[in-house]
């Protein structure tokens, strides 16, 4: 199996990292960069539960192989808060009880954050076709449909995903 | 300070899970840890010849293979005697995915590639993917040393009703299905043990660490103390982490082999497969009635697909599902027997409801099709069978199964006041003359069911040591206060809604409370989280845990203040004596005194730390009103819900926000039951479901809004009036939907439809109704 250099930046944070050619994204955060808040939930990227912003977009990272990020900026649920204080998406989960058991909500985190980037406004149909690559076995996702609605009027994505955002822009 | 509990507050497990800081089983480092992955049998059901391991062995990483004949002493998991699953398939596999030989290797991807390169060679066994083949004539026994497949039948009541069934002046029989359905919780099967010469320690996506430290301990004739299990945050379980599973037995014995950690992560694939699966009950109904619809007499067979291997949980199912087959109905005869049915395929056992869903189902599919037979609105017979608010408690005929404080007929006119049901019967008749409209259909369920798991004789059964459950509460000398309980939630919100209960009763601020569960080294006992048992049992113990750190506390204050205790108030954090509000001291300064023994009275026991128990006196029984509202299109068959409604009656409330949470879940998954969700297999026994591609889970796009509301009937079974409400949705929804499926058609002459009402099914029925009709 080949071996390759990467330099990929997580959360702000440059790495330079020798992976295998067949390692997923998903893997290199959670193993190599030790950032455990992405989850996996399947192995046909069906979920969602891995979702991260990669240069500004949603991506599953279970289908990203980590050659491919090569360069590439990443922004996982661990970078979403600034300063200890939750981003309005995070925020929005808890007033309205977006989550239950927690595993799905770091990739559906990110799916929000990631629609409001694109859409501040979204009306419900929106926020349902929004997260609708991101399955949720506990809440029914009405909850989530208030939850990224409350985000929405409260700050939207967040200064650190704006930031992420507009970072990716200036590289393309 | 106002009362917590009722109080919609947010939830204080939120934060760490919302900012990646939880912590899964996955996330847990220990350094050494190699990774185990299973071989795992292709085939549906053939003897091993042979496993050829030598070219695994020798892949790069690889630390070892073993097969069942490497792990010779190592014990079957629990089931009904003489029907024990062995960790690794002993001569034959019984089902696609029964784990074959174990790989452990320094890494995950390693590890599969060595699985990949074991051969195992197989003679092909004929395969019974389903009851009717594995009932046959002449079908082959598939677990070795049985007569047949059939493993167990039972008769629950004296009579068959036949004669009852005869008398009646109508009689009608109705053939149900409750399809396969997987839990499919997001979060799969992992496990990482490791086994050091003080004992092992084993991390696990579990409902019940207490039952899994009992179960391995036993099996390895460890003592129970030098077996630590955790289960730590845990992503959904839907009854399905309830059951013990091989890969815990397997990742222990191989740490205590390498001296290393080990650890196992299911991939969603092999869960499919794996991961016990719920439902799969067909039902044989005979129902006898009179003219005005009252119920007379009710015969169920039912017949359960067990699965590959009895599942011990999974084998009681039926009972419960015989035992709520009256649902919220006086049916002065109920004759309910089953069979259970080794097929070959996953084994069977909970999922959300776990037995009473299937009842539910059952008996509301029953009073739709007799009124349909009567031609009387189907809310007119619920209403004429209803045990009345009067009669609870109400003593069903089976023994121990006593309906507690209820009001069924109040739920369902609480839930008209939400539903306006004259005019929706209007637009469904503007609809039918409309060819080009969809059509509307209105369905209703009634259910009630069983929560708060227990008491002892019943948990006896499913192996547990006991029904309660136990609770811990210490006043630390800062004034806060720390809750260890038994139950090991899994989103369920335990940390928020145990706060609250203690908050109130200790008067301590909710955000000084924390709670410690999911150990066993940590937690003094307990059983686990199923049966919607987290706050009518675990609750309970916190309830009393917490008087008893408060009687105690009062004393402290009395002694102090030099008053009676009887005269001692507890408000705001703060002791005071009544009459004399300037007197007091706070609760910090009684925690203090209570490690000073010098000022206290003779022979005081120090310290604020109490356990307690709650054995229920009986289950309690959640109720409720659920109504949904479809369309159909008529040229597609895709069922839209343009409402769903749910009043329930989960007694007392504890916290409104989590309540409607586990409604709108559970709500969620009933849904699924009704129009998407079922686990196939082909004749040779292949998984048509085997991954998320073809087992679709619902998504947002697929479900519609909720509205909830609750009617509050404490029950006298517990000190808190709460009777659980995690299993409700998912009991009372298939029905509402189906019923309302078979509604919209209704004046096309159709009667039934199979779940899942899928657009393919619904269009069917509907081309065929519309032929015959026109
Ligand atoms: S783990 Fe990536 S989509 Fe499921
Ligand atoms: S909160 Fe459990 S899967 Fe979404």
């Amino acid at each position: 199996m080949s071996h390759h250099k990467v330099r990929i930046t997580v959360n702000g944070t440059a790495g330079e990292d020798e992976v295998e050619a067949r390692q997923l994204l998903v893997h290199y955060l959670r193993e190599t960069r030790a950032l455990t808040g992405t989850h996996v939930g399947c192995d046909t990227s069906n979920c969602g539960a891995c979702t991260v912003l990669l240069d500004g977009r949603t991506v599953k990272s279970c289908t990203v192989l980590t050659v491919a990020a090569d360069g590439g900026d990443v922004l996982t649920i661990e970078g979403l808060d600034e300063q200890g204080e939750m981003s309005p998406v995070q925020q929005g989960f808890q007033a309205c009880h977006g989550l239950q058991c927690g595993y799905c909500t770091p990739g559906m985190v990110l799916s929000a954050t990631g629609l409001l980037l694109e859409q501040p406004d979204p009306d419900d149909d929106a926020i349902r076709t929004g997260i609708e690559g991101n399955l949720c076995r506990c809440t029914g996702y009405d909850m989530i449909v208030d939850s990224v609605r409350w985000a929405a009027a409260h700050g939207g994505a967040g200064t650190a995903a704006t930031a992420h955002a507009a970072h990716a822009e200036g590289k393309h | 300070m106002g009362s917590m509990v009722g109080a919609s507050v947010v939830r204080k497990e939120d934060p760490a899970l919302l900012t990646g800081r939880g912590t899964f089983v996955d996330d847990i480092r220990l350094p050494g840890t190699v990774h185990m992955v299973f071989v795992r049998s292709y085939l549906a059901h053939a003897r091993i010849l042979s496993v050829d391991t030598d070219a695994a062995q020798r892949l790069p990483g690889v630390l070892g293979v073993w097969t069942h004949a490497d792990l010779d002493g190592l014990p079957a998991t629990r089931s009904v005697p003489g029907m024990e699953r062995p960790c690794l398939a002993k001569d034959k596999v019984h089902f696609v995915g029964e784990p074959v030989a174990v790989v452990v290797a320094t890494d995950r991807y390693l590890a599969a590639d060595a699985a990949e390169a074991v051969v195992v060679e197989y003679e092909e066994l004929p395969v019974m993917a389903s009851v009717a083949a594995a009932t046959a004539e002449g079908a082959t026994p598939i677990i070795d040393g049985l007569p047949s497949n059939v493993v167990l039948e039972q008769q629950l009541s004296a009579t068959d009703a036949e004669a009852e069934l005869a008398a009646a002046p109508h009689r009608l029989a109705i053939a149900l299905v409750n399809q396969r359905c997987a839990a499919v919780p997001m979060e799969p099967t992992v496990c990482l043990a490791d086994w050091q010469s003080s004992g092992l320690t084993i991390w696990a996506t579990s409902q019940t660490p207490h039952h899994m430290r009992n179960e391995i301990a036993q099996m390895f004739g460890l003592s129970q103390q030098e077996v630590r299990f955790v289960a730590p945050d845990v992503g959904g379980g839907f009854g399905a982490k309830a059951s013990f599973y091989p890969e815990f037995l397997l990742t222990a014995e191989l740490s205590r082999r390498l001296r290393r950690p080990v650890k196992y992560v299911e991939t969603r694939s092999e869960n499919m497969t794996s991961m016990v699966h719920g439902r799969a009950q067909q039902h044989d109904v005979e129902v006898g009635f009179d003219d005005e619809g009252h119920l007379l007499a009710l015969r169920v067979r039912i017949t359960q697909d067990c699965g590959g291997w009895p599942d011990s949980t999974g084998i009681g199912l039926p009972t419960l599902t015989s035992f709520m087959s009256g649902g919220c109905y006086r049916i002065p005869t109920i004759a309910p027997s089953f069979r259970s049915v080794v097929t070959n395929t996953t084994p069977v056992g909970s999922y959300r409801g776990a037995g009473r869903p299937e009842a539910s189902y059952m008996i509301e599919r029953v009073v739709d099709r007799v009124a349909a037979e009567l031609g009387i609105d189907p809310l007119e017979v619920r209403r004429r069978n209803f045990v009345q608010p009067g009669e609870m408690p109400y003593a069903t005929q089976f023994e121990g199964i006593v309906y507690d404080e209820a009001d069924f007929p109040g739920a369902l006119d609480k839930l008209l006041e939400h539903v306006d049901y004259a005019a929706l019967r209007a637009e469904q008749a503007q609809r039918r003359a409309d060819p080009t409209a969809p059509l509307l259909g209105i369905g209703f369920s009634t259910f009630v069911e069983m929560g708060g798991f227990g008491p002892t004789p019943l948990f006896e059964q499913f192996g547990y040591v006991g029904g309660w459950e136990s609770a811990n509460v210490r006043l630390n000398v800062d004034g806060s206060a720390v809750i260890k309980v038994g139950t090991s939630p899994h989103g369920q919100g335990h940390q928020t809604a145990f706060a609250q209960i203690v908050a109130d009763r200790l008067s301590v601020p909710f955000e000084r409370i924390t709670l410690v569960h999911g150990d066993t080294a940590t937690v003094q006992e307990g059983i686990g989280t199923m049966g919607s048992r987290g706050v009518p049992v675990g609750g309970s113990a916190v309830f009393k845990a917490a008087t008893k750190v408060r009687d105690k506390a009062i004393r402290i204050a009395a002694h102090m203040l030099e008053a009676d205790e009887s005269d001692i108030e507890l408000a705001d954090g703060r002791f005071s004596v009544r009459g004399a509000p300037d007197q007091g001291v706070d609760m910090a300064e009684v925690a203090v005194r209570a490690f000073k023994p010098h000022l206290l009275p003779d022979g005081f026991d120090l310290g604020l730390d109490e356990t307690a128990h709650h054995e229920p006196s009986n289950l309690s029984y959640p109720s409720g009103a659920h109504c949904c509202v479809v369309e159909i299109d008529r040229d597609t068959g895709k069922v839209l819900i343009r409402r769903y409604v749910a009043v329930d009656d989960c007694g007392v409330v504890i916290n409104p926000l989590m309540a409607k949470g586990q409604i709108h879940g559970g709500v969620a998954q009933g849904i699924a039951q009704a129009l998407i969700e079922e686990v196939t297999f082909a004749e040779n026994g292949q998984p048509g479901t085997g991954t998320l591609v073809d087992y679709t889970l619902p998504s947002a796009k697929d479900l519609p809004r909720y509205e909830t509301d609750h009617l509050v009937t404490p029950t006298s079974f517990n000190p808190l009036g709460a009777k659980g409400l995690g299993e409700s949705g998912a009991t009372a929804a298939p029905q509402a939907v189906v019923n309302a499926v078979v509604d919209a058609m209704a004046h096309l002459g159709v009667r039934s439809i199979d779940m899942p009402c899928t657009p393919q099914k619904v269009w069917r029925v509907l081309q065929a109704a519309t032929r015959n009709g026109s």
